[in-house]
């Protein structure tokens, strides 16, 4: 239902600076890219260990360039593990252990030498809560920027108006740059955890369960939002709600108990599952 | 037994004694907790009102502008005014970045390791140490082999009296931000470095202002740790040079035969516990301003 309407509100978006759209386009980030649908990542027989206990067990997924794949299951089925996997979140933690591949251009991104902060500067992850930083909204995207970039200052303020804009956030916010992020509604707060992701232009962004803690409307904004952004992004989406996989995901990956289960084209997943327990989970027999 | 259908039944009578029972130990609870309050209030309004009564009479310009003088040569406490805030001053300065740190590695490096554990053991010893011995410590490894009290050794002997407060205050402030923020720099490719300084520190910074403040507030009054260290002046000098400061004068002055001195002594008092009284109001302002 709501893609005819994503569309319309795609159309209405007030572009970026065109500078900007143009930078967008530079190499880096859009490496040459023949097939659409080819993978920007593919993850290849991932184990995950929270100690002993092993959350994932032998996973094998791509993620298609430009595209939206969401990640449904259960809880602790190890859905939000593997997108912390993705950006080695896991990291800080020193009882947390990958084994396998994940592969970004040819890059097997859980290699003990990759630089972890030009890592998270590509792979962007916006969380389940709000985490607006304790500064203005404009420091809370500068902050991002900066820490990849040297920017003159209105360089810094298109880029801000840029991301604002991406995130459809920048009508509500243009007057009031220079004001506590904190004073922001929970849905506003997290379209500018998402706008501060974009701003360092990353190539995937991560989402887990990024309308859990909000309200419908905002649900719907930021939904329409992800429609919006596959244009120039990959983006993964960690979901409890089967509909709101339906909405925005290309392609689904059910898991269960640390596995993947089964992984296809949404309207496949949710209308003809192979898998007997994808079919009971998204029937709503259990989970 | 099916346990859908047959619900135990409830006693009203027991119910509506246990409950007359449950106020009637709330009402005493309260009540002890009311008396135990008065009682700790009285005693500070005494000290209080004690001060004012015979502090105020003292008080005047010659306090402030002239230096500790000899008995009936009209004295002020200028000097000592001066070399309290010197020393509790460039205390604090040494002390704060030390504590800060160390608490700092306490919250976000140290985990469950046995460094952090000892740390955080010694820190909270120095805590509670007695604060002469800081002073002797210092007397001893800088006065005496220098030859020389000083106001530098009695700023150093606070400094060391102002670690572990900041050290608590730093650890514990910086536990209170959410792991979720730290994770969301990091996820932006923020260096762990830049994320603390930059994230935790600024979400915390009412709090660890705090700290330092009640670290001042505790080291402004203390005196035994200058008597071994600063010694006293009876006029102006450099930090280099032992050096008057509140607490000690008043501590000579309280005890001499001089009515002018007993009364110099009062004033200061009142001095020094109004100053501690604002800086304990403004950390308390701080944290309100906080939640």
């Amino acid at each position: 239902m709501p893609l005819v309407r994503a569309r319309k509100v795609r159309a209405s978006l007030p572009a970026g600076p065109p500078e900007m759209e143009q930078t967008l386009d530079q190499p880096r980030l859009r490496p040459v890219d023949a097939t659409a649908a080819q993978a920007r990542l593919s993850i290849r027989n991932l184990d995950f260990f929270y100690g002993t206990n092993q959350a994932l067990k032998s996973i094998a997924l791509d993620l298609p360039d430009k595209q939206v794949t969401g990640m449904i299951g259960p809880s602790g089925c190890g859905k939000s593990t593997l997108l912390r996997v993705l950006n080695r979140m896991y990291d800080l933690y020193p009882n947390q252990r990958a084994t396998g591949e994940v592969l970004m251009d040819g890059e097997n991104i859980l290699s003990p030498d990759v630089d972890l902060n030009a890592l998270r500067s590509r792979i962007g992850m916006v969380f389940q809560k709000p985490t607006p930083f304790p500064m203005t909204i404009f420091d809370n995207i500068a902050f991002g920027v900066k820490l990849h970039e040297r920017l003159s200052r209105q360089e810094m303020s298109a880029r801000v108006e840029w991301s604002l804009t991406r995130a459809a956030l920048w009508t509500e916010v243009r007057d009031r740059l220079h004001s506590p992020a904190a004073g922001l509604s929970g849905g506003q707060q997290q379209r500018l955890c998402i706008a501060r992701t974009i701003a360092t232009r990353p190539e995937i962004i991560l989402l887990d369960e990024p309308t859990s803690a909000l309200d419908p409307i905002s649900t719907l904004k930021i939904e329409e939002l992800i429609d919006e952004l596959k244009r120039d992004f990959t983006i993964a989406i960690v979901t409890h709600n089967m509909q709101q996989a339906a909405r925005c995901a290309d392609q689904v990956a059910f898991f269960y108990l640390g596995e993947l289960v089964e992984v296809g084209d949404a309207g496949d997943i949710f209308t003809a599952p192979k898998q007997r327990r994808t079919q009971e989970y998204v029937t709503g027999r259990f989970g | 037994m099916d346990m859908t259908t047959h619900i135990p039944a409830r006693d009203a009578r027991v119910a509506l004694t246990r409950g007359q029972r449950r106020r009637t130990i709330d009402r005493l609870a309260r009540a002890l907790a009311l008396l135990a309050t008065l009682v700790a209030l009285a005693f500070l309004t005494s000290i209080l009102l004690t001060l004012f009564y015979l502090g105020i009479p003292g008080l005047g310009l010659h306090v402030f502008t002239e230096v500790t003088k000899s008995p009936e040569a009209h004295g002020g406490l200028a000097n000592a005014i001066v070399g309290s805030v010197a020393q509790t001053g460039l205390g604090t300065l040494i002390g704060t970045p030390i504590g800060l740190l160390a608490g700092t590695y306490l919250a976000e490096y140290s985990g469950r390791s046995a460094l952090g554990q000892v740390v955080r053991f010694v820190s909270d010893i120095l805590l509670s140490a007695p604060s002469i011995l800081i002073g002797l410590f210092i007397y001893q490894i800088l006065v005496a082999p220098t030859g020389g009290f000083s106001g530098f050794a009695g700023a150093l002997a606070l400094a060391i009296l102002v670690i572990p407060i900041v050290v608590r205050t730093t650890e514990d402030m910086l536990r209170l931000i959410p792991i979720s923020m730290r994770e969301a720099s990091i996820a932006l490719g923020a260096p762990r470095w830049k994320t603390i300084v930059f994230i935790c520190y600024r979400a915390a910074l009412d709090g660890l202002l705090t700290g330092v403040l009640l670290a001042v507030a505790r080291v402004a009054g203390e005196t035994a740790p200058l008597l071994f260290t600063s010694l006293g002046n009876s006029g102006f000098s450099g930090l280099g040079s032992a050096m008057a400061s509140m607490p000690v004068t008043i501590y000579q002055y309280a005890a001499s035969a001089f009515d002018d001195w007993v009364q110099l002594a009062w004033t200061g008092a009142l001095l020094v516990t109004m100053g501690v009284l604002a800086i304990n109001i403004t950390a308390r302002l701080l944290v309100r301003r906080r939640q």
